[in-house]
């Protein structure tokens, strides 16, 4: 049984406070969405929680591992705003990159990550050549790849049309189903099962 | 494969891919070069005294040219993120991304200083004594560069502050590289300057990726 304990977290964004003694636990099989109005700090809660930035106060611990080791960025995935796609490289050579930094799995299947998005045949086409959703959906693509327990996604549903979020949808669903655990922020409506929700 | 590698041969394949961003400050460098002797005199002595100061002052102002792209490319789209949290050493990713920066700035400036060297009249052994300083030097600008360029990584359009934040760093550098090759001329020792060089680099190629790792968490806040 995994589990994610945050405590006490506060963070403040040059004179704004965006939240305070903020604490939540998570565990295997669930998923929580963040939500709350623009400037609101979901994304700087999740940037905090992936490790990226500091908080002013608190801390973060997946099964007992700080947020500062190597083996809890090793368990969490963050995919941000941005899909994190250089424009000169395929979506292939994307990914491999990716992988490279976020898991340590030797030959992942990248056709299959990318035919299950729904991109399949696109693997030699450059980034620069990909409408929003296309790469929105290779860079959700990575969920497929990772091994990761811990899912940190911001806005995952962002220029995605209803076949593409339905899809990451029930993808969350499965991993949950295998003890991960996932955190989200979106201002869409989730249909996703065992859904838990904080407001900011 | 191993990230240092991974790394490499991710920003030298983008490079050669949109080849202007690493052969606008390689052109820079040739036609600033080439503009001297029409603009001060075509006379060889004149340029054989200055050549020294002009290459290695172009050299600087080219490879300042090329750091500002260092990380902004890869802090726009996102992929900088990703190598902040990932699990490998973010000072070895760093390494990665300089010596990429380095291939592309300083290597062809080596590779070409001989040609500049004999169109501004210096001799045989002051081109062999130009292209050790540039041997040992250009590194070491990659490596300081890759500091500034952290800590300006979030400022939109920061090439000035990373200039004036960089080059008071650049000055040891160009005082021993250019007393270097003009002493050569006069067949005076350069031994001092050059073992200069030499540690400036091994104290730059040691401390630089670990310092770029935290300036770079900082400018990213």
């Amino acid at each position: 049984m995994s589990k994610l304990a945050v405590k006490n977290l506060s963070c403040q964004r040059g004179y704004n406070l965006l939240f305070e003694n903020l604490s939540f636990n998570l565990s295997s099989g669930e998923v929580l969405k963040i939500s709350g109005p623009n400037g609101s700090g979901k994304t700087s809660l999740l940037k905090i929680i992936a490790g990226l930035n500091s908080s002013e106060s608190g801390f973060i611990e997946f099964n007992n591992i700080k947020s500062d080791s190597e083996k809890y960025q090793l368990e969490t995935l963050y995919i941000g705003h941005n899909a994190a796609l250089s424009s000169e490289l395929s979506c292939v050579e994307n990914l491999e990159y990716l992988t490279n930094l976020s898991t340590e799995i030797e030959s992942p299947n990248f056709l299959k990550a990318l035919k299950d998005v729904g991109l399949e045949n696109y693997e030699n086409e450059f980034a620069s050549k990909l409408s929003a959703g296309q790469k929105r959906r290779v860079a959700l693509s990575l969920l497929y790849i990772s091994q990761s327990k811990v899912w940190l996604l911001d806005e995952p549903f962002t220029s995605l049309d209803s076949n593409g979020a339905r899809i990451i949808e029930s993808l969350i669903e499965k991993h949950c189903a295998k003890g991960g655990l996932c955190i989200l922020t979106t201002h869409q409506k989730c249909n996703i099962k065992n859904l838990k929700e904080i407001s900011l | 494969m191993n990230i240092f590698l991974a790394t490499l041969k991710r920003d030298l394949r983008m490079a050669f891919r949109n080849p202007s961003s690493f052969l606008n400050p390689l052109m820079f460098f040739i036609i600033s070069i080439s503009l001297f002797p029409i603009a001060i005199s075509p006379d060889a002595e004149t340029l054989m005294n200055i050549a020294p100061g002009i290459i290695w002052v172009i050299t600087m102002l080219s490879v300042l040219l090329s750091l500002n792209s260092l990380f902004h490319y890869d802090y726009d789209n996102g992929v900088l993120e990703q190598i902040v949290i990932s699990h490998h050493s973010l000072s070895l990713v760093l390494l990665a991304k300089t010596t990429a920066h380095w291939i592309l700035s300083g290597l062809p400036i080596i590779l070409l200083s001989p040609l500049l060297g004999i169109a501004l009249f210096l001799d045989s052994k002051s081109i062999y004594i130009l292209m050790l300083t540039l041997c040992l030097a250009t590194p070491c600008l990659s490596l300081i560069g890759s500091i500034g360029a952290s800590l300006v990584v979030s400022i939109k359009n920061s090439g000035m502050l990373l200039s004036l934040l960089i080059l008071p760093f650049y000055i040891p550098i160009l005082i021993f590289a250019t007393s270097a090759v003009s002493q050569s001329q006069f067949n005076l020792p350069i031994n001092g300057q050059l073992y200069f060089l030499g540690s400036i680099l091994i104290f730059s190629l040691i401390s630089a990726p670990f310092i770029s790792a935290v300036a770079l968490k900082i400018g990213m806040e």
